[in-house]
């Protein structure tokens, strides 16, 4: 199997703290895989590495096997590297549909087009309006995205990272503050995403993880410590031990 | 709790999608607009004997402008805007005052070399947080000052560049003592340049540049080179720059040292906030209210003028935080509510 995105000895530290440590993963092409472990994991420090948002202080970054360590953010989300924020990250006082539209004319190389007004972008406008669609955002396209409701938000945060048309899809905890029917739908609905996708999520709530993962990574304090299929973590001793009775016990077929 | 929170929902529109704050994005005229413009040419003929102080407000509201790419729109506090508006000002009064008379071929001239300036410029400043952009800007503004005046043998120095003598424009209007041709002049590139500016604020560039500033970590998370985006947007506002200076010179036939001065750069900045920041006619408003009021309280009260136009600024952005347009905008949506 081939590993879209590789990470080796990856590692990043805040004066003698280490927030990552020697963390060495590979996504294999079309997975659907968790990533969870404790608050202060280091989980989000990882996400922040993969796309640039942060520089890592040892290890490299592979994309298809090209090392893109120091390459920059947007350069990497040209390459098909897309995310969400664990903590809305909004252009509050864009509507909802001028926001979608944004990451669309990036994507299509006309983000820099000055003279013709962004309303007259059609393709761009129809597009984004499929995208707030799918994502039951279709209601508030015109409503100023710092008037979303918290959930909604969380949405709208999905919508832009879809909008690049990533090949490799990274959710910073993208189900929380979203009712829990709602984000059993939303993640459904990024599951079942085309396998051209590969999907990381980071998630708490280990009903999904064990719902939709098909591959868990444990990250604890800063270090990997375990990973394998959600069976296998599930019946992991080490694992069960940081997850106290959280893990279902239906998972675990030796529990 | 939940009701509370349902109330203040916008209320939703069914029929075509409602204007948007602060938007244009479908670049069609709205009436206030319209009022606006035809406002100043209605000055022309109401106030004939005020074309002077017109025109000087109508440049100084390009300025403003200018500056409020830079930073209503992109986010980038400036100190040092002026040093921008004082290339253009020496471009062409030097153009001037060399044999080159032509007026428009002299305004492209110190667009372009304002432009220039701060293309160089943008690579120093777009890095680094709002304190360094500050300190950045400052030090660029006070270094051409200073390069201003040590070049007086070619600048004039700080008794000012004099000898700026143009030729008609287009070879018809000559500029004249009593300001028309200068206010006309100074209307037509005004309205000219605020139409380009319009056009690029509502465009995918211009709204990528609130995106800028709202969340740089998102644009780019986007796709978006943000650092390129920001130098654009500083170059674009230092060639607007340029050009209210050129403006200047060529209306006063004069160029003062003072179009460098960190007091100009200090001055734009407080009328764009006074207007309101990031709403396009913000600078434009700034600058009127600001400069009509100097001009009434220097006449009411020669002495402490200084001390009223001071009252007068912080009260205005005390009760108008987001400046006279944003205070507006706040009371017209309160009515809107109420009559509701
Ligand atoms: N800029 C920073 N400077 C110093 N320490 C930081 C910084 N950012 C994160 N940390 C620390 O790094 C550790 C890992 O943080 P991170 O946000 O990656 O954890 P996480 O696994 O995403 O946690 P959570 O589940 O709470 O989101 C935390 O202890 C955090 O305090
Ligand atoms: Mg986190």
């Amino acid at each position: 199997m081939s590993a879209v995105l590789r990470t080796a000895g990856l590692s990043k530290r805040w004066g003698a703290f280490y927030a990552n440590r020697d963390v060495s993963v590979a996504f294999e092409q079309g997975a659907r895989h968790a990533l969870i472990g404790p608050n202060g994991a280091g989980k989000t420090t990882f996400i922040d590495l993969l796309t640039g948002t942060v520089a890592p202080s040892a290890g490299r970054v592979y994309l298809d096997g090209d090392d893109i360590t120091t390459l920059a953010p947007h350069r990497r989300v040209k390459r098909g590297i897309a995310r969400t924020f664990q903590a809305s990250t909004l252009f509050p006082s864009l509507t909802v549909l001028e926001s979608v539209m944004l990451a669309v004319c990036e994507r299509e190389g006309r983000g820099g087009a000055g003279w013709r007004a962004l309303a007259s972008e059609t393709a761009a406008s129809s597009e984004a309006l499929a995208i707030l669609d799918a994502l039951h955002l279709g209601a508030e396209s015109d409503s100023t995205t710092r008037t979303l409701a918290y959930g909604k938000q969380r949405l709208l945060e999905i919508a832009l990272a879809l909008a690049t048309r990533p090949r490799m899809l990274l959710l910073d905890e993208p189900a929380a503050g979203i009712p829990a029917k709602e984000s059993v739908e939303v993640l459904g609905a990024i599951a079942r995403l085309p396998r051209e996708v590969t999907v990381v999520f980071i998630e708490h709530d280990m009903d999904l993880v064990f719902r939709f993962a098909e591959r868990i990574t444990v990250l604890v304090a800063g270090s990997v410590l375990a990973e394998g299929a959600p069976d296998e973590i599930a019946a992991d001793p080490r694992v069960r031990e940081v997850y106290l009775g959280e893990i279902p016990q239906g998972e675990a077929p030796l529990a | 709790m939940a009701g509370s929170a349902e109330r203040r929902e916008p209320p939703r529109r069914a029929a075509a999608p409602a204007p948007r704050r602060g938007s244009l994005s479908d670049g069609r005229w709205r009436p206030l607009e319209v009022a606006f413009w035809a406002g100043t040419l209605a000055a022309y003929f109401a106030f004939p004997a005020w074309h002077v102080l017109g025109s000087q407000i109508l440049i100084t509201g390009l300025f403003a402008v200018s500056l409020d790419i830079v930073l209503g729109y992109a986010g980038i506090v400036s100190l040092g805007h002026a040093a921008f508006f004082g290339v253009g000002a020496y471009v062409a009064g030097l153009l001037a005052a060399n044999g080159w008379h032509e007026p428009l071929s002299a305004l492209g001239a110190a667009a372009l070399a304002a432009a220039v300036a701060g293309y160089l410029a943008s690579f120093l400043v777009v890095r680094g947080t709002d304190l360094t952009r500050l300190t950045v800007t400052l030090g660029i503004g006070l270094m051409l000052w200073e390069a201003a005046n040590r070049a007086s043998s070619i600048t004039g120095g700080v008794d000012g560049l004099s000898g700026v003598t143009l030729a008609p424009i287009l070879g018809r209007w000559t500029f004249d003592l009593r300001g028309d041709v200068a206010y006309a002049y100074a209307l037509v590139v005004v309205f000219a340049v605020f139409t380009g500016v319009r056009r690029i604020v509502s465009s995918p560039f211009g709204r990528s540049l609130v995106g800028i500033r709202e969340s740089s970590t998102r644009m780019a998370a986007i796709g978006a080179p943000v650092e390129r985006r920001l130098r654009a947007a500083f170059t674009l506002g230092a060639a607007i720059a340029g050009i209210a200076g050129a403006l200047i010179a060529q209306t006063t036939q004069f160029v003062g040292i003072d179009a460098l001065s960190f007091e100009r750069s200090a001055e734009v900045l407080v009328m764009l906030v006074l207007g309101g920041a990031g709403r396009l006619y913000g600078g434009l408003v700034g600058a009127l209210v600001f400069m009509v009021a100097q001009n009434g309280l220097a006449g009411i009260d020669p002495v402490y003028w200084q001390f009223w136009l001071g009252c007068l600024l912080v009260v205005v952005v005390l009760f108008f935080r987001e400046g006279i347009l944003g205070g507006a905008a706040n009371l017209a949506a309160r009515a809107r509510g109420r009559r509701r």
